[in-house]
């Protein structure tokens, strides 16, 4: 958009750009300087080891209907077959390590490529979607996905019914939203997930499984 | 039922409740509506308890409080400076920026971008300022069939309701309302409810997940608001928990952005703030299941085109106001509204806006100007208990602008509507109010013409009602007990004589 545009007779017209700011700057004509921010708040809310940090994890993503599977690297490919033994198609993003790709075939599962032609409806056909994260925050239970190696675009963990999502603990586990915030790169599409899909529309009763993807399998990986 | 013509009997245009009564002739149609009542009261306790639990997780809050009121107290400050910011980053992210002055001006930019794409439907996420603006009405006016898919407006829709909560705008139905709802009208917009469709909740989400699925794969358009925008990174923030907004803002080829000037913020790193107290406050989670957040446009992944409309509606009015510009703090959580006794009992629609309860009785009038009978009766819809104030994430002082409100609209004096300094007059409604004042400090400075005022009362005090207009105020309100003689003549009597 242009900043002005001109009239018939060639005067200078408003812009609905200059006529807000117009209005801002005096509507804040001679308004007293504002405070300065206190930031006191706390960085973290207790001081937990990094056992104690995927305990709360597990615990938060519990509390909101996601299922939490905890296992070592040398469970991890059994527990992945475990999981989407049900699942005929599985979404797989690119950068997925080949152990996870053997334990999703050993399921029974065909393997769909992340393809940027596909549609929407063409993903609605997948009955699973099995990703890594870029972190997760044990305050809140929440799993963000950036985009990353292993996590695809973001309506590969949003179309299909069931989403497995593989957190490594304790190098992608962190405590707080203001931890997380400083790891994030916002220039990428970030999605927090905190639990399933739900709803509290009705009578502000909470209630899983609307849209998003309505199992959520968490399995929090720990390697040291 | 009364409360029939308090919800179905307005005609949504341009955002305005076109014919809403006054604030009392609507609540005394509202209060008489047993169900509606039954239904806030349930809905309202449950999340009450809820939130107070979900707030007492975290030991800083009341920092985390005041934290949240200096950063949007700051942004305003330096309103055209961040704005300005986010416009250049958006605009390097690939995003194009819109600036409108009013609701017109915002649903004329999105109709055309809409109609641009060839497109003649478009999926909605739940947005406030589109609500405002009345742009499903100006869409269909020009054609366009917007589809609202967060479950609560859906009901709303489909029920050819208006809102009555920010959050939880079908707040005032409870889950036989919907099934009845969802099998009259499902049909008419899409795939039909279920056969033998029940009222239980998960049944119910079940019915809206199928009756909209189709609509989010075929989608070109959607259209969202924001929670936030990062005027540092132009990065913009939607908390939701159905994953309809993820399919709205991820799934379309085009995606346009209708949000209020105020939902700046400086820094990304300010987001560390409200994504702590808005999930806990509105929702009582410690964080709501999705919150997306996206940068202009992201190769490969996403919408392709990304239009935001910067929407001033009465903001820029309302920043002119000393007191009345904390308003423009509101993160939209609706802590104020689950709290208030007033808005318990009156349900949203009695508020004729968008935005019901506490703080909509401050925004309205403030937004739309108090011309209007509903807008100027708002400021008084409240006992100033302060509930409001004590649960508000960015501790926005409702009873001190309520009270400020209140003076304005009784006395008149100085406001800003669309930009320019004007004079409101003294309203009329208030002349027996007016009249009382004036007769009070005459009173109050004639001792003599006191003491006999105070005897006549005292003759008068076996009077139950007043009479005359102050007939309305004793119908539902005890007048104070008068002594039998006035404290003058008591004195004189019981302690004159001993000195």
């Amino acid at each position: 958009m242009t900043a002005h545009d001109t009239s018939a007779n060639g005067a200078p017209r408003m812009t609905g750009r200059d006529v807000v700011l117009a209005r801002i700057r005096r509507a804040l004509a001679g308004a007293p300087p504002a405070a300065p921010v206190p930031r006191d708040y706390l960085r973290v809310h207790a001081d937990r080891s990094p056992q104690q940090c995927a305990d709360l994890l597990a615990e938060h993503l519990a509390d909101y209907r996601a299922r939490v599977h905890r296992t070592g690297p040398d469970g991890l490919p059994a527990t992945l077959t475990r999981l989407l033994s049900a699942a005929r198609g599985v979404l797989v993003p690119d950068g997925l390590p080949g152990t996870w790709l053997a334990a999703a075939t050993a399921a029974g599962a065909v393997l769909l490529a992340d393809r940027p032609e596909d549609t929407p409806a063409e993903l609605d056909r997948a009955d699973a979607v099995l990703t890594g994260c870029a972190l997760a925050i044990a305050e809140t239970g929440t799993i963000v996905l950036d985009g990353g190696p292993a996590q695809g675009r973001r309506r590969l963990t949003l179309v299909p019914d069931h989403h497995v999502c593989v957190v490594h603990a304790p190098a992608q586990v962190v405590d707080s939203v203001p931890q997380a915030l400083e790891r994030l790169d916002p220039t990428r599409p970030l999605t927090w997930i905190s639990g399933p899909s739900a709803t509290s529309d009705i009578e502000l009763d909470r209630v899983e499984g609307v849209h998003g993807p309505r199992t959520l399998d968490v399995v929090l990986v720990w390697s040291q | 039922m009364a409360g029939d013509v308090a919800r179905t009997g307005v005609t949504v245009v341009s955002g305005a409740f076109l014919g809403m009564p006054a604030f009392p002739e609507a609540a005394r149609a509202a209060v008489h509506d047993a169900t509606l009542r039954a239904n806030l009261r349930h809905a309202t306790r449950t999340i009450r308890d809820k939130r107070a639990r979900a707030v007492a997780e975290l030991a800083d809050f009341p920092q985390l409080r005041a934290a949240g009121h200096a950063v949007k107290d700051h942004t305003l400050r330096h309103l055209d400076t961040y704005l300005l910011r986010l416009e250049a980053a958006v605009t390097a992210a690939g995003g194009t920026v819109h600036w409108a002055a009013d609701a017109a001006e915002a649903n004329r930019i999105v109709t055309e971008l809409v109609l641009a794409t060839g497109e003649r439907e478009a999926v909605k996420v739940k947005s406030m300022a589109t609500q405002e603006t009345g742009l499903n009405e100006a869409l269909a006016e020009a054609g366009i069939r917007a589809y609202e898919t967060d479950l609560a407006e859906l009901i709303v829709q489909l029920g050819h309701d208006r809102p009555s909560h920010i959050l939880v705008p079908a707040i005032h139905r409870n889950r036989s309302e919907i099934r009845d709802i969802f099998r009259a009208e499902m049909g008419g917009w899409g795939r039909p409810a279920p056969e033998g469709l029940g009222d239980d909740p998960r049944e119910l989400a079940e019915a809206a997940r199928l009756h909209l699925r189709e609509k989010f794969l075929r989608a070109k358009v959607g259209i969202s608001g924001a929670n936030f925008m990062v005027a540092e990174t132009g990065t913009l923030v939607v908390l939701e928990s159905e994953g309809n907004g993820r399919m709205c803002l991820t799934l379309p080829e085009t995606l346009i952005s209708v949000v209020g000037i105020e939902k700046v913020v400086p820094t990304f790193r300010d987001l560390e703030i409200f994504l702590q107290t808005l999930p806990r406050s509105a929702t009582a989670e410690r964080m709501n299941p999705y919150t997306t957040l996206w940068t202009g446009t992201t190769d490969g992944d996403g919408p392709r085109t990304f239009h935001l409309v910067l929407l001033d509606n009465g903001r820029t009015d309302t920043l002119a106001d000393d007191v009345g510009r904390q308003a423009l703090r509101c993160i939209r959580c609706s802590a104020c509204l689950n709290v208030c006794p007033v808005y318990e009992r009156a349900g949203g629609h009695a508020y004729g806006s968008v935005y019901p309860g506490p703080i909509g009785a401050i925004l309205s009038p403030q937004l739309r100007g108090t011309a209007s009978g509903i807008d100027a009766s708002l400021p008084f819809a409240s006992t100033l208990c302060g509930a409001c104030y004590e649960v508000c994430p960015v501790g926005i002082d409702i009873p001190e602008v309520l009270v400020h409100l209140r003076e304005r609209i009784v006395q008149g004096g100085p406001v800003t509507r669309a930009g320019a300094r004007v004079r409101i007059r003294p309203a009329r409604g208030h002349a027996a109010e007016r009249a009382a004042v004036r007769a009070a400090r005459l009173l109050l400075d004639r001792p003599t013409a006191l003491h006999t005022a105070e005897r006549l009362l005292a003759r008068a005090r076996r009077l139950r009602h007043l009479p005359g207009p102050g007939r309305a105020w004793t119908d539902t309100r005890a007048l104070p007990a008068v002594p039998a003689e006035p404290f003058r003549d008591w004195w004189r009597r019981e302690r004159e004589p001993q000195r």
